[in-house]
């Protein structure tokens, strides 16, 4: 191995301790199937932010029982309701949650399910309007794994 | 023999109002991801559909995937413009499907 | 190895912003004074040691979970079982009523055994020697199920166990086991739950370890967890050998932990982490 001074194994060793502090994406450690469900959802339109209040604990309490609430805002008539919402997970083993169907009869496009989540990511939820709109809304979830209580 | 599934709506609303209602079901919901003690993989169990109608009308649907936790909770709303029966429908990976009905009626 | 950091990086911001949060909330936390001669001022229950949305889940009878299987076991609680040609209800009628007040004084002394008996024993007790059914094995769907509903019924009565009389040499064995480090990582269940409540440790937040709740819908196995199983996972978390499930030691713990939450109120089926 190459000698290096004392100048030069500090500035290393600084550097690696400021990558560790540096703030990541939350997935760094996984790619899974995300990109190509919703590709598969969008039909490679680009989503619009806005309409949908996504409501997700900051912190799971547990990452096998997540508590997820979805309120997308629509007239829900006929000529204008959220036809279809898809909700992914980008650091799980695998991308799909659930994928939600709403009609006019649903009277509001809200709805709750709880999730599995393998670990801290982003829960991103791209709503489909029946005139083909597209809107999306994502929020971080920390999820740790206990040493003790799991 | 499937346990009986929880449905907490009300019991009668006035014509065009939106209730909430609140299903539960007890389903182990198998991911298909975890190992036995030999070390093989568990396959894969889970209801991948639930769906909703109303006097034979879609309310709401959803499509489950191995990420929704075990006994699933599902929560929605649907408009009641008349009188009828709610019809729940969960669709388990092996083809069973477990059901429900519940009535409503228009206040007057 | 970078992608190893980033992970524990998240873990400590996480970590540090929790224990800011909940170390604000502390002095919010509701709870009961505690007797005198108790161990602690104020006695709190796990409910108040959990994030918003737990509680939520508790707190409402469908969101629960908890209740599927009080419904199991309501439907168990009228069938026939055994060669007797009895169910529970025929000597027993309505759990409501006859239920009411049972589980909340568990373990309770048991002059024909000559020693405390707790819910999952009584069960089986009456399913041995008055239905001529067999034992459910412990942790299975079914006793765990009638636990849950037997101590249902007892839900929002305070917890008032006896600890006097022939059950003080029970309960001062299960102080000592209380007390007592064990396992690789020489821990006792004081050192998290009396010195530490409130607090994080191997990022789990540590409540005041009370038992008012069992069994509870625990959200990372998704299902009811009776008391035992959770003594033996702690015991194991510690590295210790467990003690088995419905033994003395077990029994004497679950005594002294009950007086130890004396007067809280029976939460069964409570929601847990």
């Amino acid at each position: 191995m190459k000698a290096v001074n004392r100048r030069q194994a500090f500035a290393l060793g600084g550097g690696f301790v400021m990558l560790t502090l540096m703030p990541m994406a939350a997935n760094a450690q996984v790619t899974n199937d995300a990109a190509k469900l919703i590709e598969k959802f969008t039909g490679g339109k680009q989503p619009s932010k806005g309409k949908i209040s996504l409501d997700l604990p900051e912190i799971a309490e547990n990452g096998n029982t997540v508590p997820l609430s979805i309120v997308i805002q629509s007239p829900m008539t006929a000529d204008s309701y959220v036809k279809e919402v898809l909700v992914i997970a980008d650091g799980n083993p695998n991308a799909g949650v659930a994928t939600l169907a709403f009609t006019p009869l649903s009277g509001k496009a809200e709805a709750s399910i709880r999730i599995r989540l393998a670990t801290t990511q982003n829960v991103v939820a791209i709503a489909k309007m029946s005139d083909g709109a597209l809107f999306t809304e994502q929020k971080t979830v920390k999820v740790t794994i206990g040493g003790c209580g799991g | 023999m499937a346990d009986k599934p929880r449905i907490k709506l009300p019991k009668e609303a006035a014509k065009g109002e939106i209730i909430q209602i609140k299903t539960l079901v007890s389903h182990i919901m198998e991911s298909g991801q975890r190992k036995d003690a030999q070390g093989k993989i568990i396959p894969r169990k889970i209801i991948n559909k639930f769906t909703c109608e109303f006097n034979g009308k879609p309310v709401f649907a959803c499509a489950l995937e191995p990420a929704i936790s075990a006994n699933p909770y599902i929560q929605f709303d649907a408009k009641v413009e008349e009188a009828g029966t709610f019809k729940f429908v969960w669709s388990d990976d092996d083809g069973t499907v477990i059901t429900a009905e519940e009535k409503i009626t228009i206040k007057a | 190895m970078l992608r190893r950091y980033a992970g524990l990086a998240v873990v400590i911001v996480a970590s540090a912003w929790a224990v800011t949060c909940a170390s604000a909330q502390e002095t919010q936390r509701k709870g009961i004074p505690a007797p005198r001669g108790h161990v602690f001022k104020t006695i709190i229950s796990g409910y108040e040691f959990r994030s918003k949305e737990t509680r939520a889940l508790q707190d409402d009878d469908l969101e629960n979970p908890g209740f599927l299987a009080v419904e199991r076991a309501a439907d168990m609680w009228k069938k026939v079982d055994g060669s007797a040609g009895k169910s529970c209800a025929s000597c027993h009628s309505d759990a409501e009523v006859s239920m009411n007040g049972v589980g909340a004084a568990m373990p309770k002394w048991d002059g024909k055994a000559n020693k405390p008996i707790n819910l999952e024993q009584r069960i089986n007790i009456c399913r041995t020697e008055h239905m001529q059914a067999q034992p459910w094995a412990f942790k299975s769907q079914e006793l765990t199920d009638m636990t849950t509903f037997v101590r249902h019924q007892s839900r929002g009565l305070p917890v008032t166990v006896k600890t006097d009389g022939p059950m003080s040499p029970w309960f001062e064995r299960g102080k000592k086991m209380y007390y007592t480090r064990v396992g690789q990582l020489d821990l006792a269940c004081a050192s998290c739950h009396e010195h530490n409540n409130g607090k994080f440790m191997r990022a789990d937040f540590l409540s005041q370890g009370q038992t008012n709740g069992f069994p509870t819908y625990r959200l990372r196995d998704q299902r009811l967890v009776p008391l035992h199983e959770r003594f033996e996972g702690c015991m194991f978390d510690v590295r210790a050998e467990p003690f088995k499930p419905l033994s003395d030691e077990f029994l004497a713990l679950e005594l002294y932990v009950a007086w130890r939450g004396i007067g809280l109120p029976v939460e069964t089926p409570s929601v847990r982490n």
